[in-house]
């Protein structure tokens, strides 16, 4: 048996090692510069449709990180996606005509929450509504429309050749 | 007739095995309180299954951490997506490799130290004249082997954790060039503080589990020379299976 000292030693350089790591861990490893304070308030938005959007995703202006989707609904009076945003205290005076969209970040990236700022004097208080909202971009949405577009214009095109087979008669 | 006869009566002595076992951990957890209280075994503990287990997980957790690197890198380099090499590993570590090779190679570290301790103790009589001198073992041997256990798990899944992420950034960044600007920062947005309580919890628990299989196996080994190598043996391949089973279970209660 080493002496106790040597123990004590040893034992306190691994708890601390143990210690460091884990706050290794929290500080450096994980997304931190991005923390909800308790001054932080809520706006309420609701979608048409939301695509997967998901409680936890960035809300977003201009890139910067602002606050948090915190809880997402279906709203059976309004028959819509109620999103609830939270937002940090920090950002207390963006414009409360701003609009809020549902992007995509990068191509695999997971779906946010953008604000873009209008130009009202007053500010978003807490438990506002966003008035102006933009929708996800759904992909079977768009090739739908694609498809059916193309549909369309063909038959469009198909009247003017048709009356030429029945001229014939 | 016999073969069904055999297999009740294994699975009969399974049964037992796993009611025994849970008294024993209803007996440690009596105990816990006043024996926390105790601190000066439990430090040695702690620095008999922590500190000298340090350099096999620094060890491993480095190249456990450098394969990751080597095989993501070579992964998302088909999608032409390397910048995620630091999240594809920091995540992996954090909520599967870290906790899960941590217990594998605690149970065949400290795990073994601990059953061949308490099975030598049984066998050379120590456990039975503690208990003629009206000293608890249960109290005495058994309660801080299996705290030190318990404290030192997490730490040790934290370093790994760590290590194997220099081991990571070491291939990729210094090795492959990935650049390390976006090797951090894209660990850093896309990985979350549940992530990395996940292996806390998964550390803490399989510490518990491991550790309580160590102690229970040598402390109910046969008092003898094969007994005590049985012992040893069991207390691996009992750990190995259960912190499998485990993680499984955590992950799915998690996700």
């Amino acid at each position: 048996m080493r002496s106790t000292r040597t123990i004590d030693i040893s034992t306190g350089l691994f708890v601390l090692l143990g210690f460091a790591a884990i706050l290794f861990m929290v500080t450096q490893i994980t997304n931190r510069e991005f923390s909800l304070t308790s001054d932080s308030y809520r706006l309420k938005a609701s979608f048409e449709n939301i695509g997967g959007l998901k409680p936890g995703a960035p809300v977003s202006m201009a890139g910067v990180t602002v606050g948090r989707v915190e809880d997402i609904t279906y709203d059976m009076k309004l028959l819509k996606a109620l999103v609830t945003l939270r937002i940090d205290g920090r950002y207390n005076a963006i414009p409360n005509d701003s609009d809020a969209s549902i992007f995509t970040a990068g191509l695999l990236g997971g779906q946010y929450v953008a604000l873009s700022p209008g130009g009202s004097e007053e500010a978003f208080k807490n438990g506002d509504q966003v008035e102006f909202v933009q929708d996800a971009v759904v992909l079977e949405n768009l090739i739908s429309k694609y498809l059916f577009d193309s549909a369309a214009k063909k038959s469009e095109a198909a009247p003017a050749s048709a009356p030429a087979p029945a001229a014939q008669e | 007739m016999t073969i069904l006869r055999e297999l009740l009566q294994s699975f009969l002595t399974f049964l037992e095995r796993v009611g025994l076992l849970a008294r024993f951990a209803l007996q440690l957890l009596v105990i816990t309180p006043a024996g926390l209280l105790r601190v000066r075994p439990i430090i040695e503990q702690v620095y008999n299954t922590g500190a000298l287990s340090l350099v096999i997980i620094m060890t491993c957790g480095l190249f456990v951490g450098m394969v990751l690197g080597l095989q993501g890198y070579d992964l998302l380099t088909r999608f032409g997506s390397e910048e995620y090499l630091g999240t594809a590993t920091a995540i992996s570590l954090l909520r599967e490799l870290g906790p899960v090779v941590t217990a594998l190679l605690f149970a065949g570290r400290a795990g073994t130290a601990l059953a061949a301790e308490l099975g030598l103790m049984r066998a050379t009589d120590q456990i039975a004249a503690m208990e003629i001198m009206a000293v608890d073992p249960m109290r005495r041997v058994v309660l801080p082997r299996f705290l030190g256990g318990v404290i030192a798990m997490p730490l040790l899944v934290s370093i790994f954790v760590v290590v194997g992420l220099f081991g990571a950034q070491l291939v990729g960044v210094e090795f492959f060039g990935v650049d390390s600007g976006s090797f951090w920062s894209q660990m850093r947005s896309s990985v979350e503080l549940s992530d990395v309580r996940e292996g806390l919890i998964k550390g803490v628990v399989f510490g518990i589990a491991c550790s309580l299989i160590a102690v229970y196996e040598g402390y109910n080994a046969l008092p003898t020379a094969e007994g005590v190598g049985r012992a040893t043996t069991r207390t691996v391949v009992i750990s190995a299976v259960v912190t499998l089973i485990l993680d499984y279970i955590l992950t799915a209660l998690m996700l």
